[in-house]
């Protein structure tokens, strides 16, 4: 099959031609470590340092606020870790997180869990929304972190940032921010919406695999994550990921030129792709229609498995992703869609599919012609499928 | 995750699907919480399975086991089909990924509950013949969050 459309860039997305661009003299004749003093090592330092000023400018930080890392994950790891332990130490025993978090935070929190904090994880709505009450409700003397993602992973749900941000401020507990997912597809300003610390990744953003960066508010300390050389500040040790480093700077600034052209035009796909979608009979969107990115789409089949559903679209050229629990090596479907309040069944039945700046309306077009011969296949061949009710084919249980 | 080209041969263009009408046993296991339903259908002639069928609700892997079982009991003695394990149906597919075999014991199960089905009908107690079908073993989830208990 030469027909191949990409419709998984929540996952990760193609190095854009200008980003790589911008990388290959760094992966060539530019090796110099930035760390050494003689011209070639000057050269990359200078490089890095720009970088830095192209990121903290896409999200209104100052350049020295701004330190890479070697991907999201690292990042949510530090801002966390590093300041529940710092804070810990202080008294500071507590975190507030929500149920719907990505892996990187739910699994650090479940970490320092062990390491004796103690955690609350705030309810989401039905829609995929955390209510700001609800943090500002389990705030307590020794909160020493708030962490609540910018928009959620798998169904793209915008949070309420800047009011959770003002509410962390009032009560003088650190807030930190997973915008893996929201970076490139929202503005985002970190004085404005009082955020103390701010995860990001390039792979999400048309850079490369293997680089991050974390926003931590000047005067904010928190305990390093990884100890060594003088890097980053100090704050970072490592020698710094050169090429990659120099595409994410450029890749923050490809996606946020022409911002506004580029959301209403990927908002008007996505809307085609998520309305033709529901226009097959028993599906149910996930996660609410307003503030959402620009980029997800997310919907439950009923009477039919992710897995089979994304195996079946790779036949017929399309790359999806699914909340099933065959997709995730466990038994158990997404913790997201879960939270959400969905059945386990309809949680099994969910595509993902997610657009990125260069999808094209052809792409979708093709993408609604495949999805729904898919399903009525595996529907076809489904027990579940036959053994509802006309009402239930309807919809009736979504 | 790697599935063998036996798998995705079987997941693509899967042998026996649909419900069989004439069906004299029929057997289902699994349950939505865990992915996977199996249901089997048999018509069993002289102790023969002259035809049998499958509809699945459940991941590639559960759909090429389904498969590849009806496949392997088509046509076989009765006492034959109760033989099949699920170790045989991983074979024939040429190996499935660890995470992935508990479809195959599925697939098994599904077998012998058509089979008890079908003993049921004839007015003969399966429980001696056919065991005690276990479907908790399958579903792989503890017991404390199995619905299946």
């Amino acid at each position: 099959m030469d027909r191949f459309v990409y419709l998984d860039n929540s996952a990760t997305t193609k190095i854009s031609d200008r980003v790589l661009k911008a990388m290959m003299p760094w992966l060539t004749e530019h090796y110099g470590n930035p760390s050494s003093i003689y011209a070639i090592g000057r050269e990359s330092r200078v490089a890095i340092e720009e970088a830095r000023g192209k990121v903290a400018a896409a999200i209104g930080a100052k350049p020295a606020e701004i330190y890479f890392t070697g991907c999201g994950s690292e990042s949510d790891n530090w801002a966390i870790k590093g300041a529940a332990r710092r804070l810990g130490r202080q008294g500071k025993k507590h975190i507030i997180t929500s149920v719907f978090e990505h892996h990187a935070v739910l699994h650090t929190c479940k970490a320092l869990e062990r390491e004796g904090f103690e955690v609350t994880y705030v309810p989401v709505d039905k829609l995929g929304f955390v209510n700001p009450a609800d943090v500002e409700a389990a705030i307590r003397p020794d909160t020493a972190i708030v962490s609540i993602m910018y928009a959620n992973n798998e169904i793209g749900t915008i949070q309420p940032i800047a009011e959770i941000g003002a509410i962390c401020r009032a009560h003088k507990v650190l807030f930190h921010t997973d915008a893996v997912q929201a970076i490139g597809n929202v503005k985002i300003d970190v004085a404005a919406q009082n955020i103390d610390m701010l995860s990001l990744s390039g792979h999400k953003i048309h850079a490369p695999k293997g680089v991050g960066a974390l926003y931590i508010r000047k005067g904010v300390m928190i305990d390093n994550f990884m100890d060594g050389g003088a890097q980053e500040s100090g704050r970072r040790a490592g020698t710094e990921n050169l090429a990659s480093i120099v595409g994410l700077g450029e890749a923050i600034t490809e996606t946020y030129e022409n911002f506004e052209e580029k959301v209403s035009r990927m908002t008007m796909l996505r809307n085609k792709l998520m309305d033709g979608l529901l226009q097959i009979p028993c599906t149910r969107l996930n996660g609410g229609r307003e503030n959402r990115l620009c980029t997800n789409v997310n919907i439950s089949f009923g009477g039919v498995e992710g897995e089979g559903l994304l195996l079946l679209l790779d036949m017929n050229g399309v790359a999806g992703s699914s909340g099933s629990a065959c997709t995730s090596g466990s038994l158990d479907p997404s913790h997201v869609l879960l939270s959400i309040g969905l059945d386990h069944g309809i949680a099994h039945g969910s595509l993902r599919l997610s657009l990125g700046a260069d999808t094209t309306e052809e792409e979708i077009d093709y993408t609604l012609s495949v999805v729904p011969k898919v399903v009525e296949r595996l529907r076809a061949m489904s027990p579940v499928w036959q053994e509802w009710s006309d009402e239930e084919r309807a919809g009736c249980n979504l | 995750m790697l599935y063998s080209a036996k798998v995705m041969e079987h997941f693509a263009n899967p042998h026996n699907v649909g419900e069989l009408k004439d069906a004299n046993g029929v057997g289902e296991v699994g349950n939505q919480k865990c992915g996977d339903i199996m249901k089997m259908y048999i018509k069993v002639e002289n102790g023969i399975i002259e035809d049998v069928s499958f509809m699945t609700f459940g991941c590639g892997a559960a759909i090429a086991t389904s498969s590849m079982a009806t496949d392997l009991i088509k046509g076989k003695p009765l006492e034959d089909a109760l033989k099949l394990t699920n170790k045989a149906v991983v074979e024939a597919l040429d190996g499935l990924p660890a995470v992935k075999v508990h479809c195959s014991v599925l697939a098994e199960q599904a077998i012998k509950a058509a089979i008890a089905d079908y003993y049921k009908r004839q007015g003969i107690d399966p429980t001696p013949i056919v065991g005690n079908l276990e479907e908790c073993e399958a579903c792989g989830h503890d017991h404390d969050s199995c619905s299946c208990n």
